[in-house]
């Protein structure tokens, strides 16, 4: 009967489909994991006819997803990550993240000195930072009426930016306005002062819009926030759309976020990975990042070659590394976790 | 009456859609506000072999989970209905459906990772096919609740096979609820991201849509984004169009 | 039924048992599982008021939503089975067609069409209902139209699937009897498509209360559903034994509901059958 036949048809065909796509697996390459469009897009190419290395791009859209990924399979089939600082720490702790041989990647001597010194991982023996830069207010010049300068500006907000107002979504930079605004570390992990913090986040919630991690300088843009929490490079993105759009750093402080890429301690194709690294720190990778992502690198070569008009465009881009190393660093909060976690919990659930 | 409200409904369902269509053709890349109109993210889309690779990805994985589960889910649900009521099958049935997605995700990537199961999408199609068997179960299911099983034991008293009953009794009867469970199934796999994520291998050539889309969201929907989806939606639109037309008078209800 | 049943034995059983037994034990210092102490403190601290709360709000905001997918599918199922036999698949297709767009695509759409400065307030304020923007967005009532927006197809193809072969000389004998078209509807056709109904209830509360997109993106991270929980403690937490404990108890729960779900299909068509 006509139904049988497409019935044993289907399923022949889904039988079909499900060798060829296992029988489509890749050879030997290098395959790293990054955020999208966070590299050159015609780095693979140029990568290839400068070392014959085949490079395969897998994208995640956040730390957490990749981390989730890597944490269950040990990093199987991947050789290079880009992960946050706080993350490539916990990695290496996991024993996921590979020892770096620095005899292997001569262009390291392209970075900044200050970029040997960064507290979660002193002399770069696990990961090398990619991009940095710090986190604070980002907001419409034209509207509102005082300019920001403190953490309280967006925690307790004027009338005239009630409603107006987004916070970063991610559970560590949520908490870390609240610290920073009551002098606290970003990795506090004492009960009673993370109770301190979590009733002045609850009150903040009350005036928030809404809290956002990838849509709030569009916010600014179109008028929907006036001020928001940002990170300096997202906040470039809104100033691009709108040169009304200023950024600050509240006087209580900033944190200093490090992107970095870690060797895969399981990877097969170490030597690959190790040219990779070296091949990322050029400086013309570097200037890259700067000028299309508009991100802060700390590749001493990349920034001096720069266009100087990016600094004049993009202020906060000319803050020297010595300025950057004064602020905290997230670092992974261990066993503390699970009493942070609690109390964003409890913020993000509140009425 | 009924009409104005099917449209009304339809209008519900397309009005997201209509609007992202006319984002993709917005000037700026920003998702909310609009700046002129411009075609040249469709052109960007086209020059973009990443996205369409990820689409075929999609396509392929979508098909073969649909289908594996289809057929499976159908003889399950077959299987179960025919014997007495056990709460212990029910509730095996209706475990893929409840347990939260990143609890599977994690699960079977762990459990891959035991094995040494290689990785990459035919690991996301039996992935796939874990939550849509029980999905395609539960439709047929609830059609069978209502089938008159007497039929079937007529065709058995008279002789036929347990196979040719199934093919000339049972099977025609069922056939609606068959389709709608494969479309169900079709849906839930082609949208799916976390399961999707956390079982496909490494590199580039297991990556789906929604993982593609995923990661581009760094900025929110771009109009790229929303070209890629009117065109998807006019290609399926014209598929179905075609399959109207195509098999008039062998499709349920006919 | 051999096969679906090892598909699922090997595939789901075996995975899932590995992921839930971590609840017994403790999360590993920089994630992971520390298997060196066996404990029941995860389930304890699940049962805290703060995450019981989360599910039960949860609970309501999926029985919410499934109740309105009902109330919008079932007539829209209802005309596409009444509708041309020729066009019914189409019919289907089409209310099918928007979700092979991507979810987030959908979702981002909505928040165009919802803000202040957006379609929906633009139109009402045009046509004069409204003065100034309605809070439309970054709350529960956009949680719950997107939630049921994108399982209303689901709904329809359920309870289409059951009404399609409905009998309708049940209706018919029914009117002939003197019974309104109302009281047809709800003492023949409703408890005769009752299945679909669960059915279609079944997969919106089961869709809704695992989803972590709409809330995160349509309640502006405001809202906490349980999807949202478990996926917070897996990846940001990193605290499996924790997420795997929480996932124990909704599952038990919706087994629970299951059961309820069962019991009442059963009696809706033991009484269809008696009165036909």
């Amino acid at each position: 009967m006509k139904t049988m036949k497409w019935m044993s048809a289907a399923l022949a065909a889904g039988a079909t489909m499900l060798l060829a796509a296992s029988l489509a697996q890749a050879a030997d390459k290098l395959v790293i994991s990054n955020w999208d469009g966070y590299m050159p897009k015609d780095l693979p190419e140029k990568f290839k006819a400068e070392t014959g290395i085949e490079l395969e791009v897998a994208v995640h859209a956040t730390n957490e997803e990749i981390m989730g990924k890597v944490v269950a399979s040990k990093g199987e089939g991947y050789d290079v990550l880009f992960v946050s600082s706080p993350f490539a720490e916990a990695l290496s702790k996991l024993g996921i993240a590979a020892k770096l041989d620095h005899g292997k990647i001569p262009n390291i001597a392209n970075l900044y000195p200050e970029a040997a010194q960064l507290t979660h991982d002193p002399g770069n023996s696990f990961s090398i930072p990619y991009a940095w830069g710090t986190t604070g207010l980002c907001y419409r010049s034209d509207v509102v009426k005082a300019a920001p300068t403190s953490w309280n500006d967006l925690l307790k907000p004027a009338d005239d930016i009630k409603g107006k107002t987004t916070m970063l979504s991610t559970d560590r930079w949520l908490m870390a306005a609240g610290e920073l605004a009551l002098g606290m570390s970003v990795n506090e992990i004492d009960p009673a002062k993370l109770e301190q913090v979590k009733a002045l986040l609850i009150e903040a919630k009350k005036t928030l819009l809404a809290y956002d991690d990838t849509t709030f300088y569009s916010k600014l843009v179109s008028g929907e926030a006036s001020l928001v929490q940002a990170w300096d490079g997202w906040c470039n993105y809104g100033i691009a759309e709108k040169p009304e759009i200023k950024y600050v750093i509240p006087k209580e402080g900033s944190d200093l976020w490090v992107d970095t890429m870690v060797l895969v301690e399981g990877s097969k194709n170490k030597d690959a990975a190790y040219k990779f690294l070296d091949y990322i720190l050029k400086a013309d990778t570097g200037k890259w990042v700067v000028e299309n992502i508009m991100y802060k690198t700390p590749n001493k070569a990349g920034m001096e070659a720069i266009d100087k008009s990016m600094l004049e465009k993009y202020p906060n881009m000319a803050i020297a590394p010595a300025d950057l190393l004064k602020y905290e660093q997230l670092r992974d909060l261990g066993d503390g976790m699970k009493v942070f976690s609690k109390v964003v919990t409890e913020i993000t659930s509140a009425k | 009456m009924r009409k104005a409200y099917l449209v009304l409904v339809y209008v519900f369902l397309y009005t997201p859609i209509a609007v992202l269509m006319v984002l993709s053709f917005n000037k700026a890349g920003l998702p909310t506000a609009w700046t002129g109109f411009s075609t040249e993210w469709y052109g960007r889309l086209l020059e973009s072999p990443k996205i369409i690779a990820a689409a075929r990805n999609s396509l392929i994985v979508a098909m073969a989970s649909t289908f594996i589960a289809t057929a499976i889910g159908t003889l399950l649900a077959l299987g179960v209905e025919r014997r007495k009521a056990s709460s212990g099958l029910d509730a095996l049935l209706f475990m893929p459906m409840i347990i939260p997605d990143i609890v599977l995700a994690i699960a079977l990537l762990s459990f891959f990772t035991l094995v040494k199961f290689s990785l990459g999408l035919h690991s996301i199609i039996l992935a796939h096919v874990v939550f849509n068997i029980a999905f395609v179960c539960a439709v047929v299911r609830a059609r069978l609740k209502s089938f008159d099983w007497s039929l079937t034991e007529a065709s058995r008293d008279l002789g036929a096979t347990a196979f040719a009953t199934f093919r000339h009794v049972t099977f025609p009867l069922i056939w609606p609820a068959v389709v709608a469970a494969a479309l169900l199934a079709f849906t839930l796999s082609i949208d799916e991201f976390i399961i999707a994520y956390f079982t496909a291998g490494a590199g580039q050539g297991s990556t789906t849509l929604p993982m593609q889309i995923y990661a581009m969201i760094r900025f929110g929907v771009t109009p790229e984004i929303n070209a890629m989806a009117t065109i998807i939606l006019l290609m399926s639109f014209i598929l179905v169009l075609l399959a109207q037309r195509f098999n008039r008078g062998s499709m349920p209800g006919t | 039924m051999l096969p679906g049943l090892l598909w699922l034995g090997i595939l789901m059983v075996v995975p899932c048992a590995i992921i839930l037994v971590t609840a017994f034990y403790e999360r590993g210092t920089y994630g992971g599982v520390d298997w060196s102490v066996f404990t029941f403190a995860n389930f304890a601290r699940a049962g805290e008021w703060l995450y019981l709360s989360i599910f039960l709000d949860s609970a309501r905001i999926a029985g919410l939503a499934a109740f309105f997918a009902l109330l919008i599918g079932y007539p829209a199922a209802y005309a596409i089975s009444k509708a041309a036999p020729e066009r019914q698949t189409a019919l289907l297709f089409l209310a099918m067609l928007p979700f092979w767009t991507n979810y987030l695509i959908r979702t981002y759409a909505w928040i165009v069409l919802l803000n202040p400065s957006g379609l929906a307030n633009n139109f009402l304020q045009w046509l004069g209902l409204i003065h100034s923007p309605l809070p439309i967005l970054y709350n529960e009532f956009a949680v719950i139209l997107g939630l049921v927006y994108n399982y209303v197809p689901f709904v329809i193809l359920a309870i289409y699937s059951a009404l399609q072969r409905l009998d309708p000389s049940y209706a018919e004998a029914s009117r002939d009897l003197g019974a309104t078209a109302a009281t047809t509807f709800w003492r023949i056709t409703l408890p005769l498509t009752a299945p679909g109904v669960a059915a279609g209830a079944v997969f919106v509360f089961v869709l809704s209360i695992g989803n972590f997109v709409t809330p995160d993106l349509l309640g502006g991270g405001k809202l906490q559903m349980v999807g949202n929980l478990i996926y917070d403690q897996f990846l940001t937490a990193r605290d499996w034994p924790f997420g795997s404990a929480l996932s124990v108890i909704l599952i038990a729960i919706m087994l629970l509901l299951l059961f309820a779900q069962a019991v009442a299909a059963n009696r809706a068509r033991g009484e269809g059958k008696s009165h036909a």
